[in-house]
């Protein structure tokens, strides 16, 4: 079988199982694991779908697709049609399998964490329809029916964080992931109708091979510029990159599993994955603008995880930093780290979701990590695989994340010194340190001392097994062997040297980066588009894995002081500088500044135009109305006094003058007899002849 | 189907259904009921069957011979009448891309608000007399060829529409019948006049060599058929013919309805019982819309260009203002109510980019949003007929008492926000795909974009404060739905889903005529200098 049917496959696996269940989950009590089978296959098939492309066909994507909508030969544009279709290259077998894998684990896990809720049935249903709608995005070849997909995850989003939606809290933040989103959805339909009006397709193919033959949007590199960040716009907001990425923590509503799934490891690196998919059309001054953003996210995010107390929370902030990270790879050049970064991420992240989803569990839906504490030993296992997690996002050496965090913060050493703009490294350093810093204070305040809630903690127990083999598995995938055989260097390993390519860019020299222009150095095995880079990075490897791991290691370092050894008194520090423990814990007051600004203005808006429309659009019909009454009032009072007036005056006239004229009619002969006479003479008189 | 005259029988057998309905005694409720289903049904059945027969490659539009499944014979003929002189009106039907899918909508929606008249109990002879007769004056407008006939039947789906709402409507029901029946008798003078104006401009060659007025459209688009010195004349040099393409427009326009003519419609809507409603935003606000594709267009291709910019204004003004007004409502109805005006406004949109992308948007909108908003009101009356109020406010936490209800609620909510896979979406994108396009439009469809998040906003927010929350103690007796209920509901659910998931099967419907309509509008009428307004 064909790699593509088998893509297919695996595509509508998940559709079947949200359809089955969602019809006939009321009758069958266990048809959650039907669910569960189907995304087991469809792992096994994308685990089959990613060997035969690593394997045989490793310098050839293949493409299927078909007319969807046709219009034949139209009189303005001529001949033109809307297709579908799958495009599998190296980046969408690795997704693919992320994307099955962490769903799969999910699913299992959920089987105990959600056991006993009232929609049991219909939280794997939605599950199966997430996951359709995220491998729609991982295998589509064309950006319309990426947005398309890209709209159903929103969706299934939006049903899961509302997933308890008796809570006002979950369907308001439903609500606001959804709308948030549409936000930067608006930027990329716009993003893509420029492409379209211009190309007359939305295959990326398409668009790159006519960017790459110098066919420029509207003729002009500002708009080759536009339609990027456009497009951009919609990873902005899937991505929860600032200034949209408020809905993000708020989404922590959703069952915590979800939150592994879809708020950590998958959908939300959505907006990454488009912009892998876009990056050959980037410019440099588009990428200039999605690097800025991305740093700007990360480092927001990662200030506001410092103080946060709900582990839900922390963990949320932490994703979206390292979201930030990721765009911001994009935005400086390092393509083949990005997407590494996606996947290391998407492991040690859906870890760490998943075991806070088991301290939650065991702590009877406590959050908070100050009634915590001293859980090390109730939880041995959730404690040891969120620990090697945690050491993989704070970028500790033998670990995934360090291999691809330090492929990043040295590609923004050398962009800040090919391209002089060096707060983006600062800013990435900066991070690496709160990252390391707040991980490490979640681990010690949650784990290790004693426990404040000793009730709680009484109480608290070890997770079944369905809920730590995805932990262990997890956590496993956290470790450097899967990715390469040095953990110093994960340009020697198979993911970045064979698996993962920098393509090389569409658009025109003149609007790219000097160190992306082409050159001939561009060779198989290099991960960068030019030796300049090539060199850049080099250069950088050494002096930016140094300061990582001393910043990390500051970074530990003053966790165990502060929550472990007492040398540093963070309640102290609290009061010290309150105004900015105050604005970060308030996350900025971003949400209430869009409460007052955005949401109450719209809400304005919409009472004055209803205002309006009631009193004056409907005003001016109902005066209309109005002074049609009264003109016919008016009219029919003319009508009464003055013409049918007039009428019964004449009528009136008339029977006077009948009156008075009837003492004439006498009936007398002799009278008319003297009338005739008399009218004769008279009559004579007038005509007479002389 | 040469010689079977299908068209007159879909668009007469709802009056046949009403004449039997006459003479049946008004005792007999469920024969009633019955005659008006199955009259009903089998219109539905022949639409079917219509569509079936139908060659998807013929254009119609202007051309006699690509129309299909004419009727055609003379109706009136008046020989000789003082300086009036010869008077031959025809009896002309066919159907062309853009009928096809409107016959097809208003006999699906027709059987759909047949089934929701179920429990209506006061004077039910009367109301399925009147519902039938509406039926047909419908479908009428959408076959009609002929001018004459066109207005015929788009006043006499006047009248039953004014005792539909004036009798079994809500607590102010003359008000809002009232209101309708003027506003749109005065769109209908302004149809009439431009109506008579086009009469005395085109003439037709009949078979003797005899030259006579016409009311057939078809002539009326030909500018060879036009007289020099008659008042609509392309060749006359004076402005009546812009003057009366304004005149036409409004008398759609209310129909649609477009802003700032809109204000009849919540009033309706909110009166309006629940199936008048869904034939309301079904169909009715469609005429407005088609009689624009089908007359105005093609008629006065030199105005429409002129003008479309005008009228993507005015759609991107329905589209935002709509949305607006819609996110203040506290009734359920009227939310729904407004969001059509927000949602034709697309129509209007797509039609003014004169695309083929943009105009087979707009046409699939209005299929669209026919079924969509039919679904919305049905929803709405489920609940008021449960619970007898329909303040946004009032509810809460209905998911849980009625699953299988919010079920379908969350399909047609987010089909009418455009979500892809449903049907709302292909329409909207399309016509943003033809807007685009439009150098001229560019802007006001980067405007009209903002829709799609505010339409999001007030569907969403609904949802929340009536399905969402905490069940309000006073709904826990409300029941899910029943059978008559699933009956509705289903087959438009699976209409909406079906074209969301293979748009084509009625894209490719329409798409030779509104290739042809594009082409025939942006090259036709090009030659004449007309006198600036």
């Amino acid at each position: 079988m064909s790699l593509i049917s088998l893509s297919i496959i695996t595509l509508f696996l998940p559709l079947i199982g949200f359809t089955v269940l969602i019809f006939f989950g009321k009758r069958f009590e266990k048809i959650y694991l039907f669910e569960v089978g189907i995304l087991f296959a469809a792992l096994i098939i994308s685990i089959l779908i990613a060997y035969f492309k690593l394997t045989a066909y490793i310098n050839q994507d293949l493409i299927f697709a078909f007319t969807w909508i046709d219009f034949g030969v139209t009189p303005l544009i001529g001949e033109f049609s809307i297709d579908l279709g799958i495009k599998i290259d190296n980046i969408t077998v690795l997704m693919l399998f992320v994307v099955n894998l962490i769903s799969f684990l999910v699913h299992l896990y959920s089987i105990e964490y959600m056991k006993g809720d009232i929609r049991f049935t219909r939280y794997f249903a939605y599950l199966g329809i997430f996951t359709f709608s995220m491998l729609g995005i991982v295998l589509t070849h064309n950006i319309l029916m990426m947005f398309m997909f890209w709209e159903l995850v929103g969706l299934s989003s939006y049903l899961l964080i509302g997933f308890w939606y008796e809570k006002d809290s979950a369907s308001d933040a439903g609500k606001k992931a959804f709308l948030v989103n549409r936000v930067g959805d608006i930027g990329m339909l716009i993003g893509i109708l420029i492409l379209f009006t211009n190309y007359h397709t939305f295959t990326f193919d398409e668009i790159y091979a006519q960017i790459a033959v110098g066919n420029l949007p509207f003729d002009s590199y500002a708009w080759l510029t536009a339609s990027g960040i456009l497009i951009f716009m919609g990873a902005v907001g899937k991505s929860a990159q600032f200034p949209l990425h408020v809905w993000l923590p708020d989404a922590m509503e959703g069952p915590t599993p979800v939150s592994a799934l879809i708020h950590a490891a998958t959908m939300v690196a959505a907006g990454v994955y488009l912009l892998v998919r876009i990056f050959v059309m980037l410019t440099a001054d588009a990428m200039l603008v999605i690097a800025v953003i991305g740093a700007i996210t990360a480092l927001v995010s990662a200030t506001i995880a410092l103080t946060q107390n709900d582990i839900k929370k922390v963990l949320a902030y932490s994703t979206v930093s390292q979201l930030g990270y990721m765009v911001l790879s994009i935005g400086i050049g390092a393509y083949a780290f990005a997407f590494f970064h996606l996947m290391t991420h998407a492991f040690f992240k859906a870890c760490l979701f998943l075991g806070s989803g088991s301290v939650i569990h065991a702590m009877h839906h406590e959050q908070d990590i100050r009634e915590m504490g001293g859980l090390k030993k109730k939880l041995p296992i959730t404690y040891y695989t969120f620990l090697i997690s945690s050491l993989a996002i704070s970028g500790v050496p033998l670990f995934s994340g360090f291999l691809s965090k330090d492929g990043i913060l040295a590609g923004s050493l050398a962009f800040g010194n090919l391209t002089g703009h060096w707060l983006l490294p600062i800013i990435g350093f900066t991070v690496a340190l709160m990252t390391a810093f707040y991980m490490f204070r979640l681990v010690l305040v949650t784990f290790h001392g004693k426990p404040r809630n000793q009730e709680k903690f009484d109480h608290a127990h070890e997770s079944p097994k369905a809920m730590t083999i995805p932990l262990i598995t997890l956590a496993a995938l956290s470790i450097f062997i899967f990715y390469t055989p040095n953990p110093f260097n994960s340009e020697a390993g198979w993911v970045l040297s064979d698996w993962i390519r920098t393509p090389e860019q569409v658009v025109p020299n003149e609007v790219r980066f000097d160190f992306m222009k082409s050159d001939a150095a561009t060779g198989q095995s290099e991960i960068t588009h030019s030796q300049m880079y090539t060199d850049a990075a080099h250069h950088a490897h050494y002096p930016a894995m140094i300061l990582s791991l001393v910043l990390a290691g500051i970074g530990i370092l003053i966790a165990f002081m502060m929550y472990v050894w007492g040398k540093i008194d963070s309640e102290k520090l609290k009061t010290k500088y309150n105004s900015l423990y105050k604005f970060s814990l308030n996350k900025w007051y971003i949400d209430e500044f869009y409460d007052a600004s955005f949401i109450a203005g719209t809400h304005k808006s919409a009472k004055i135009l209803a205002w309006f429309d009631y009193n004056v659009v409907d005003g001016i019909v109902n005066g209309t109305a109005a002074l049609g009454r009264f003109v016919s009032m008016l009219s029919g009072w003319f009508d009464t006094y003055v013409v049918d007036g007039l009428v019964n005056f004449f009528a009136l006239l008339n029977g006077f003058l009948g009156l008075s004229l009837r003492r004439i009619q006498t009936g007398k002969v002799q009278t008319y007899v003297v009338f005739v006479v008399f009218s004769l003479l008279v009559l004579m008189f007038f005509f007479r002849p002389f | 189907m040469e010689g079977f005259p299908i068209i007159s029988l879909i668009t007469f057998i709802p009056v046949i259904g009403m004449l039997v309905i006459l003479f049946l005694p008004k005792e007999k409720v469920q024969n009633i009921k019955i005659t008006a289903l199955a009259a009903t049904l089998i219109q539905l059945v022949l639409s079917v069957i219509l569509m079936a027969n139908y060659n998807y490659s013929a254009g119609g539009i202007f051309e006699e011979s690509s129309f299909q499944f004419i009727d055609k014979f003379r109706w009136i003929n008046i020989e000789g009448l003082s300086w009036i002189g010869t008077v031959k009106i025809d009896y002309f039907m066919g159907v062309d891309g853009i009928s096809m899918p409107m016959v097809l909508l208003t006999s699906i929606i027709s059987v759909i608000a047949c089934i929701s008249s179920w429990n209506i109990s006061k004077s039910l002879k009367g109301y399925f007399a009147l519902f039938l007769l509406l039926d047909t004056g419908m479908m009428g407008v959408f076959v009609s060829l002929d001018f004459f006939l066109f207005y015929v039947f788009w006043e006499l789906m006047l009248l039953p529409m004014y005792f539909l709402i004036g009798i079994w409507g809500g607590p102010r029901k003359e008000y809002a019948a009232i209101k309708f029946f003027l506003y749109t008798l005065l769109g209908s003078i302004f149809i009439l006049i431009v109506m008579l104006g086009l009469y005395f401009s085109a003439m037709e060659i009949l078979p003797d060599g005899q030259r006579v007025f016409t009311f057939n459209i078809l002539t009326m688009m030909d500018q060879s058929n036009y007289t020099q010195d008659g008042i609509l004349s392309p060749f006359n040099p004076n402005n009546w013919r812009m003057l009366a393409y304004i005149a036409l427009f409004i008398g759609f326009a209310i129909k649609i309805p477009m802003f700032p003519f809109h204000t009849w419609l919540p009033d309706a809507h909110v009166e309006a019982p629940t199936p008048i409603s869904v034939i309301l935003a079904g169909v009715l606000l469609k005429m407005g819309t088609y009689g624009i594709l089908r007359i105005s267009y093609p008629i006065f291709p030199d105005i429409t260009r002129e003008l479309a910019w005008y009228i993507a204004l005015f759609g991107a003004v329905n589209i935002i203002y709509g949305a607006f007004v819609a996110l203040a409502q506290k009734d359920f109805k009227k939310l729904i109510a407004y969001s059509s005006v927000s949602h034709m406004g697309y129509v209007l949109l797509g039609m003014a980019s004169l695309t083929t992308a943009g105009i087979n948007g707009a046409i699939l909108q209005m299929f669209n949003h026919g079924t969509i908003t039919a679904m919305l009101f049905l929803i709405v009356g489920v609940v008021y007929d449960r619970a007898h109020t329909r303040g946004l406010n009032d509810f809460g936490g209905l998911a849980s008492q009625m699953p299988v209800y919010t079920g379908f609620v969350t399909v047609a909510f987010f089909a009418a926000i455009g979500l892809p896979s449903l049907s709302g979406f292909i329409s909207e994108a399309l016509v943003f795909i033809g807007a685009f396009h439009v150098e001229s439009i560019r802007v006001i469809t980067i405007i009209s974009t903002l829709g799609i998040l505010l339409g999001a906003g007030y569907m969403l927010w609904a949802m929340q404060r009536v399905f969402f929350g905490k069940l309000n103690e006073k709904w826990s007796g409300l029941q899910d739905l029943e059978m008559r209920e699933y009956i509705m509901f289903i087959p438009l659910t699976i209409i909406i889903i079906l074209l969301g998931v293979y748009p084509s099967l009625m894209l490719d419907v329409m798409n030779t005529s509104v290739n042809t309509l594009v082409d025939f509008v942006s090259t036709n009428f090009t030659n004449i200098s007309l006198g600036g307004l």
